[in-house]
């Protein structure tokens, strides 16, 4: 084998980055995932976001999550001190064909959004019987 | 009062940090707060999301106010496994010192959407007080 041809695989670059109309900072929520027997699940930590500023779509084999928050104010007070900004939330992930795009469960509490995804059961190989004539 | 130079410069910092790269994990204490200060309270606000609000304690001493608790991992049955960990999990304490001291019976704490918001009421005591100056 020729050595200097690098058989290593690549990393992706980055696509080209889109632009958002929207001024304002954008988080990735930290996740976990996790595989069970036929389902897989993921944990995704929003804090701020609740059921109706999160979005989850599924696009040909791309999951989004996304959702926004409402920005805290406090009447008659002011910033005195700031350690976490707020922004809008969104990370993307690549599922296999082997999810079954119909049942996505999505389920918000306390701030941490648990997406179900189902594996779609292996389709056996079938097996063609010849014959002679 | 609060100085406004140090404040715009610790936000200057907050930026580099957080456009230094996104999805990095920045080092910070557990759980992050933020905090509003008004004439007659004072509000805590910190991000916990996935937390047992019975499992979260606060308590008040003077100006002081210690949130501390702990946040517990979904636990894994036989046969799963992780893809990904990237959520944190654990104890967690933290302490923080307050403008002014509070009234400790009057403190309220609510949590929502994995927010906790504290809001702490001034002491009485501590209040400013208008002196009048006579003529003489």
């Amino acid at each position: 084998m020729d050595e200097r041809v690098d058989y290593q695989k690549k990393p992706a670059s980055n696509p080209a980055e889109t632009e958002r109309t929207r001024n304002r900072k954008v988080f990735v929520p930290k996740v976990d995932i996790i595989e069970t027997g036929d389902t897989m699940v993921m944990y995704a930590d929003i804090p701020g976001a609740d059921e109706k500023t999160i979005d989850v779509t599924l696009e040909k084999s791309v999951l989004t999550i996304r959702g926004s928050i409402v920005p805290q104010e406090f009447e008659g007070r002011s910033i005195a001190y700031a350690e976490y900004d707020v922004g809008d939330y969104e990370r993307s992930f690549t599922v296999s064909d082997g999810v079954d795009r119909e049942r996505i469960e999505a389920v918000v509490k306390n701030g941490v959004l648990k997406l179900i995804l189902h594996k779609v059961p292996q389709v056996e190989t079938k097996k063609i019987a010849v014959r002679t004539e | 009062m609060m100085d406004s130079v140090r404040e715009l410069q610790r936000m200057q910092g907050e930026m580099n940090r957080v456009f230094s790269g996104i999805g990095q994990s920045l080092s910070r204490e557990v759980p992050p707060v933020n905090a509003w200060v008004g004439e007659a309270d004072v509000i805590v606000a910190a991000e916990l999301p996935g937390v047992d609000p019975g499992k979260v304690e606060i308590s008040v001493v003077g100006d002081t106010l210690t949130i501390s608790g702990s946040r517990e991992a979904e636990a894994l049955k036989a046969g799963e496994s992780y893809h990904r960990q990237e959520r944190d999990f654990g104890r967690f304490s933290r302490t923080i010192q307050l403008p002014f001291h509070v009234e400790a019976n009057k403190v309220e704490a609510k949590y929502a959407r994995g927010l906790l918001k504290i809001t702490l009421p001034r002491a009485e005591a501590d209040k400013p007080r208008k002196i009048a100056v006579k003529y003489e």
